[in-house]
C-alpha cells in the first residue's frame, strides 16, 4: 500500500506569462524540495513558451477561505457601488476625469 | 567530408545518438515529472542534431540533408563519442552519462557561441542555454542520489564507474580540431578540462561521492570505432529508411 | 487523450445525502457554476469524478506506451521530435489530471496502484498493439480525433480543477491529430507499401476507436446523472456519430477506406449509417484481455518498480538537508 508520509509532496505552480503580469496559477507538480519543485514546474508547465518566470509553494501552505464563509465574507461587498466610478454620473462635457 | 563538415558532424553525431537513448526512457521513468524532464533533454538534443546535420550536409555539399546523415550512415561513419552511445542502464547511469557530457558541452557551447563562423555560433548559442539546464538538472541528480540512500548511493558509484572511461575522449583533440579552430568555427576542447574537472569534482563533493578511479580512456568514437552498443541503436533508428529505401515519410 | 467511459452497467451508488445541500448544490450545476474543492459535493459525484479523472489520467499515461514504441523508430528528425513532444505531452496531462483528481483527496500514488493492481481502468484502446510506423498517423488521427471530441465539452464540465485541466489538455493537443492526420496523408500518396501500411492501420485502428466513446447509451446508465452534474455534455452514442461524420470524409480525401461496409450516407438523417461495434471484444477488453493489456500494464508496473529507489532516494536526500538546515540554525 501507498504510505502517505513517503510520496513527494505537491507543489503549486504560478507562471508569469510575460514581463508586467502577475503571476498565475498553472497547476502542480510532485516534488521533494523547492528546488526540485521548480525544475518540474519548468519541465511541466513551460514547454510551449508559456513564461517568463515562475513561483512555486507548498500545496499544504496555502490557506484558503471557507466556501461556507462566502457570504459574510463576499457579499457585504455588493453595495458598496459607490466604489466604482461608473457610480458617478459626470455630464458629457467635462473631460479628463 | 572536408574536416569542418566533419566537425559539424561529431557536434551533431554526439546530439543524434544522445537524444536517440534520452527519447527510450519516454514512458518508463521514475516520476511523471521525471519522465518530462527527460524527455525534454532529449528533444534539444533531437534538435541540436538537426541544426548541425544539416549544416554539416550543407559543408559537404553532396546534398545529403540531415535525415540522409542520420539514418543512412553505417557504424564506422558515425563520429559520436563512445559516452553518448552507452546504454541507459539504470536512472543513475542515465544521470551519470548526462552530467559528464552536459558539463562538456555546456563548456564547448558557451565557447563556440563566439566563434567567427557565424553558422556554428547561432547553433552554439542556442544550445548553449538548453545544455546549461541539462547540467544543473543532471547536477542536481547526481547529489540527490549520491546523497541519498545507501542504494542510490552504491547505484550512483556504479554509473560513474561505467561512464568515466569514456570522459578523456570528450576533451580529445585532432586534425579535424585543429582545422574547425583555424577555420573560425571550432572550440579548443582540451582547453575545456579544467573547467570540467572543478565543475565536475564540486558536484561530487557535494553529493558525498568520491571521483571514480582513472581509467585508460576508451576512444576510437570519433574515427568511427565504436563500442557494439552503437550497431543496435542504430539499426533500430534506421529501420524504416533501410526497410522502405527512397520513400518519404 | 481521451478515457473511455467505462461505467457499463454498474449503477452509482446511492448514499443519503442532506436534501436541501444537495438541491443547492444540483440549483449551482444546473446554473453551469463551477464546484471548487472546499465547496460542499454529493458523495456519488465526487467518487464519480475520481474514478473518471483517474481513468483519464491512467489513459493518458499507460497511452504513452503505444506511440513511445515508435519514438526509437521514428522515420526521419522531424517526425521524431514531433512524436516525442506529443509523447511527453500525453505525460503531462497525465500530470495535470493527476493533479485535478488529488484535489478530491486521492493521491497520486493511490491511483497508479489502483492502475498497476488492474482495480482502475484506462482507455480501451491503448490495449491495442501499434505494428507499423502508420498506426502512429492513425493513432493521431482516429484516436486523438476522438479524444478531442470529447475532450472539447469537458472544458466546461461542472468541477473547477478538472475543467480548467482540459482548457490546458486541449490547448496543446490542438496538433496532435494534425501530425497524426499529415503522416496518413504522406503514406496514403506514397509508395504502394507506405499506401498498404496506411490502409491497414485505419483497417486496426477504426473499430478500437469507434469503442472509445463507450457503450451505447442504453447500457450506459450513469450517463443521465453524469450529464445533469455537468461532468459529461453528450451521451456516447451523440458523439460517436459525430465522429463517423467527421471522420469519413477526411479518410476519403486520402484514398482511404474506412472498413464497415454498412458505411451509408443517410440523407434523411443528414448523417452516416454504420455497423454495428463488436461489443463483446469491447467488454473483453474493458475486463483487461485487450491483445497488448499485459504487456501495458507490465511496462507500468515495471517502471514503477524499477524507479522506487530514485524516488526513495530524492525523499531520503530532501529529508537529510532539511534536517541539517534545523540542525544550522
Amino acid at each position: 500500500m501507498s504510505d502517505p508520509s513517503k510520496e513527494w509532496p505537491l507543489w503549486e505552480v504560478f507562471v508569469r506569462g510575460k514581463g508586467g503580469l502577475s503571476h498565475r496559477h498553472a497547476g502542480s507538480v510532485h516534488a521533494v524540495d523547492a528546488k526540485m519543485a521548480l525544475e518540474h514546474a519548468r519541465d511541466t508547465y513551460t514547454r510551449r513558451m508559456e513564461g517568463v518566470s515562475l513561483w512555486v509553494l507548498p500545496s499544504a501552505q496555502i490557506v484558503a477561505s471557507d466556501p461556507g464563509d462566502a457570504g459574510p465574507l463576499f457579499e457585504p461587498a455588493e453595495d458598496k457601488v459607490y466604489r466604482h466610478p461608473t457610480f458617478y454620473k459626470i455630464p458629457d462635457g467635462i473631460t479628463h476625469i | 567530408m572536408d574536416v569542418i563538415a566533419t566537425y559539424a558532424l561529431r557536434l551533431g553525431d554526439d546530439s543524434l545518438i544522445l537524444g536517440q537513448r534520452l527519447s527510450e526512457w519516454c514512458g518508463h521513468a521514475p516520476a511523471l515529472e521525471v519522465d518530462l524532464s527527460l524527455a525534454n533533454i532529449a528533444l534539444d538534443q533531437v534538435g541540436q542534431a538537426t541544426h548541425f546535420l544539416n549544416l554539416a550536409g550543407e559543408l559537404e555539399g553532396k546534398g545529403r540533408d540531415g535525415d540522409a546523415l542520420a539514418f543512412r550512415r553505417d557504424v564506422m561513419d558515425f563520429t559520436n563519442c563512445l559516452l553518448v552511445e552507452q546504454p541507459n542502464g539504470d536512472f543513475a547511469q542515465t544521470i551519470a552519462r548526462q552530467f559528464l557530457f552536459s558539463h562538456y558541452q555546456a563548456l564547448l557551447f558557451e565557447q563556440m557561441a563566439a566563434v567567427k563562423d557565424t553558422r556554428f555560433a547561432a547553433i552554439a548559442a542556442k544550445a548553449a542555454k538548453e545544455v546549461a539546464y541539462h547540467a544543473t538538472l543532471a547536477s542536481d541528480w547526481v547529489i540527490r542520489l549520491g546523497d541519498g540512500t545507501d542504494e542510490s548511493k552504491a547505484r550512483m558509484v556504479a554509473g560513474l564507474a561505467w561512464v568515466w572511461r569514456f570522459a578523456d575522449e570528450l576533451f580529445a583533440m585532432d586534425a579535424a580540431d585543429a582545422a574547425a579552430i583555424e577555420a573560425g568555427a571550432g572550440v579548443d576542447k582540451s582547453a575545456l578540462r579544467g573547467a570540467w574537472d572543478s565543475r565536475v569534482d564540486a558536484v561530487l563533493a557535494e553529493a558525498t561521492l568520491a571521483r571514480p578511479a582513472p581509467h585508460r580512456a576508451t576512444t576510437g568514437g570519433r574515427i568511427g570505432r565504436h563500442s557494439e552498443h552503437l550497431g543496435h541503436l542504430l539499426s533500430e533508428m534506421q529501420f524504416l529508411q533501410r526497410a522502405y529505401p527512397g520513400a518519404t515519410w | 487523450m481521451y478515457t473511455t467511459d467505462m461505467s457499463g452497467n454498474k449503477k452509482a451508488e446511492v448514499v443519503a445525502e442532506d436534501p436541501e445541500e444537495l438541491a443547492a448544490f444540483e440549483a449551482r450545476v444546473a446554473n453551469d457554476e463551477f464546484i471548487e474543492p472546499k465547496d460542499w459535493m454529493p458523495e456519488a459525484y465526487r467518487k464519480t469524478l475520481v474514478r473518471q479523472m483517474s481513468q483519464h489520467a491512467h489513459s493518458e499515461i499507460v497511452g504513452m506506451l503505444p506511440e513511445g514504441n515508435w519514438i526509437s523508430r521514428a522515420p526521419n528528425l522531424r517526425r521524431k521530435a514531433i512524436l516525442l513532444a506529443k509523447v511527453q505531452d500525453e505525460g503531462g496531462h497525465g500530470l495535470y489530471l493527476y493533479a485535478a483528481a488529488e484535489t478530491l483527496g486521492t493521491s497520486r500514488d493511490e491511483m497508479t496502484e489502483a492502475l498497476l493492481s488492474g482495480k482502475a481502468k484506462y482507455s480501451t484502446i491503448f490495449n491495442y498493439p501499434t505494428l507499423t510506423w502508420a498506426d502512429i498517423g492513425a493513432i493521431g488521427w482516429l484516436v486523438d480525433g476522438a479524444a478531442i471530441m470529447n475532450q472539447v465539452p469537458l472544458q466546461r464540465t461542472s468541477y473547477g480543477p478538472y475543467a480548467r485541466a482540459m482548457v490546458r489538455i486541449c490547448k496543446e493537443e490542438s496538433f496532435h491529430q494534425r501530425q497524426g492526420y499529415e503522416i496518413m496523408m504522406h503514406l496514403a500518396v506514397g509508395t504502394p507499401e507506405q499506401k498498404r501500411m496506411a490502409q491497414d492501420a485505419l483497417n486496426r485502428w477504426w473499430w478500437p476507436s469507434l469503442m472509445m466513446f463507450g457503450p451505447p447509451d442504453e447500457k450506459s446508465p450513469n450517463t443521465a446523472q453524469s450529464m445533469r452534474w455537468r461532468i459529461k455534455r453528450d451521451t456516447n452514442d451523440e458523439l460517436r456519430q459525430k465522429f463517423v461524420d467527421i471522420t469519413v470524409p477526411q479518410a476519403e480525401a486520402i484514398g482511404l477506406t474506412v472498413p464497415d461496409d454498412k458505411l451509408k450516407w443517410n440523407e434523411e438523417r443528414g448523417a452516416y449509417d454504420f455497423g454495428e461495434v463488436d461489443w463483446e471484444e469491447f467488454a473483453a477488453v474493458v475486463r483487461g484481455e485487450g491483445p497488448v493489456a499485459k504487456e501495458r500494464l507490465q511496462a507500468r508496473q515495471k517502471a514503477w518498480d524499477d524507479g522506487a529507489w530514485v524516488r526513495e532516494a530524492a525523499r531520503v536526500h530532501a529529508e537529510k538537508r532539511a534536517n541539517a538546515k534545523v540542525a544550522a540554525e
